[in-house]
């Protein structure tokens, strides 16, 4: 019989991934699976902060207390999942620093949808339902991802994701059942949405070089266009709840494959965004870079003062 | 449970004079900490330090929780079938009754922090005595709203001492914002009208009893910070009869934008 000593460090990484068990920090890894997570991991940190911005923007307009109490803390919570996020990326050796710097050289990405503008109080609605309703089904079943720390993080991301799908859902139920106007600006932020969130889904499987060995190593679980389909099937359903239309001519249902055929995302915007050229990339980039930049003394205040507790401690014990 | 003590019905053995001072006084209060939990809400997302984003908008949630409960009450009290929501977007920025300095804008991280720890020790002894209140509804609130103010203060003040006893720079910029705000620090403690004649009739504290304490607290944590209180400033007051500077005015506008664009829906 075979035993553990005679297995390459690469088969036993192999087998514990065929066998669903964690990998842990500490453990072995292939270089390329720890360069895939990082890129991943503190690409999602990204856009969990930069995604603050886009809804940031109406704290301080929201319609009444309740709303803005709501929105308030939704934005926190994002707030929260980029640190849990960060956090998991940095067990992989990289610092939440470096992950920062590049996210501002422009080296890293983030989510291309917070590249769209919010342009009235329906699109906060049409974020919280279209958007993190498409952050669930993409993390879902990272819940299940072959990295530990990413799929602890992941738990408690999604119970908040879900949150706030619900809230989104309410806001878009309450503007539906609501005024001739509210009702416009409802379908004015959902045509402007929906396809945007379809593309958060990634290119094509035919176009995404890297999903393939993501797959392989249990990193994702599903392809980028069975997630967009899933997506579809279940959003139809609801936006026919709210009375809305879907900007989209193409949309039937096939009986056969048991779900809805739909038109062709816009590619060439897709990569268009992807490449900066999207309606607020320059606008959302430059808002981290200041706030990063103009936070850098309060950063260098609290070492240094730590540094003279330290000390000062130091000379207390000599 | 003692129906006595229970807001409603508290209210019934109230005088409609009594009530209006009430009304009056927790209109103010609600209106004090909605401007600055809005000023310390325009930070989300743009802090210097996403822990420090995070902890601005855990106060700034609290002090928005502490405005609904306020300003339901204040409705109670009025009993003219006004809402929290009508009494946050539909007056006019003569008729709110918060002191100058939480209206003051963020500034930098400094002047954020200033302002904050300057108003936090105030709200910290307020609501620390007003939960002796007989009012049941003041004091229900104070008790609620009293372990976060704790909280701030926590968090103002350590900011305070690593700014001061940090770098150079960051000493040249929390002394500034010391310059430009402690002229508001006065106000607080100025009695109006309506605070005197609920302080006469023991329903809230002097606030000459709790100026002392709010010093004590400041000298301490100035000492730390190695800042000096400052002497001999000019006290600016008006915020709590509606004099106020001119920054409310715009921050009004954006607040109460939707409800006066789409006068009369729900949201
Ligand atoms: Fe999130
Ligand atoms: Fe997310
Ligand atoms: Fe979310």
């Amino acid at each position: 019989m075979e035993t553990i000593i005679d297995k390459s460090l690469e088969e036993l990484f192999e087998e514990k991934i065929a066998n669903e068990i964690r990998i842990e920090p500490k453990d072995w890894m292939p270089e390329q699976y720890r360069k895939t997570l990082v890129r991943q991991i503190s690409q999602h940190a990204h856009s969990e902060i930069v995604g603050m911005l886009p809804e940031g923007n109406w704290i301080t307009r929201a319609p009444s207390l309740k709303r803005k109490a709501i929105l308030l803390s939704k934005v926190q919570d994002e707030a929260g999942h980029g640190l849990y996020l960060y956090s998991a990326a940095e067990t992989l050796g990289t610092s939440r620093d470096q992950m920062i710097a590049d996210l501002h050289s422009g080296k890293a990405k983030y989510s291309s949808i917070f590249n769209y503008p919010t342009l009235s109080w329906a699109d906060i609605g049409a974020i919280g339902w279209l958007v993190d309703g498409a952050a669930i089904m993409n993390q879902v079943p990272l819940i299940r991802t072959s990295y530990g720390p990413y799929a602890r993080a992941m738990v408690r991301v999604c119970k908040e994701e879900s949150f706030h799908q619900r809230q989104g859902f309410e806001i878009m139920m309450t503007l539906c059942n609501g005024a001739p106007a509210q009702k416009k600006m409802a379908q004015e932020a959902f045509n402007r949405w929906w396809w945007p969130t379809l593309m958060m889904f990634g290119p094509k499987d035919s176009e995404s070089p890297n999903t393939e060995q993501s797959m392989r190593w249990k990193i994702k679980r599903f392809t980028n266009d069975e997630l967009r389909q899933r997506f579809v099937d279940m959003m139809v359903p609801q936006a026919e709840f709210l009375g809305l239309t879907v900007p989209d001519k193409d949309l039937t249902w096939n009986e056969a494959k048991n779900g809805y055929d739909f038109g062709d995302v816009d590619w060439e915007e897709f990569w268009n965004v992807v490449k900066g050229n999207g309606p607020c990339n320059k606008d959302r980039l430059s808002t981290r870079v200041k706030a990063h930049e103009e936070g850098a003394w309060v950063r260098e205040a609290a070492l240094a003062h730590a540094q003279k507790r330290a000390q000062r401690e130091a000379e207390k014990q000599a | 449970m003692d129906l006595q003590h229970t807001p409603t019905a508290a209210l019934q053995n109230y005088s409609p004079e009594l009530r209006v001072l009430l009304f009056d006084y927790t209109l103010q209060l609600a209106d004090t900490s909605l401007i600055l939990g809005h000023r310390l809400s325009e930070w989300c997302g743009h802090g210097p330090i996403l822990e420090q984003d995070l902890a601005m908008a855990n106060i700034a949630l609290d002090l928005i929780g502490e405005t609904r409960s306020l300003y339901q009450y204040a409705a109670e009290l009025e009993g003219k079938g006004r809402t929290e929501d009508d009494l946050a977007y539909l007056r006019e920025a003569v008729e709110y009754k918060n002191p100058l300095l939480v209206e003051q804008p963020n500034g930098d991280f400094a002047d954020t922090v200033m302002r904050q720890f300057i108003f936090d020790g105030f709200h910290f002894f307020l609501l620390k005595d007003l939960q002796n209140s007989p009012d049941p509804g003041l004091a229900g609130i104070a008790a609620k709203s009293f372990k976060e103010a704790s909280y701030h203060l926590k968090w103002s003040s350590e900011w305070i001492i690593r700014l001061g006893d940090g770098t150079e720079e960051s000493k040249r910029r929390i002394e500034k914002a010391l310059s430009n705000l402690w002229r508001y620090s006065g106000e607080l403690f100025a009695m109006t009208q309506t605070e005197k004649q609920l302080a006469q009739a023991s329903f809230i504290p002097e606030y000459s009893a709790l100026q002392p304490q709010w010093e004590a607290h400041v000298a301490k944590v100035f000492a730390e910070a190695t800042l000096e209180v400052p002497q001999n400033v000019f006290m600016q007051k008006g915020g709590k009869t509606g004099l106020h500077t001119e920054h409310l005015g715009y921050l009004l506008t954006e607040l109460q934008y939707l409800q006066r664009a789409y006068p009369g829906l729900e949201w």
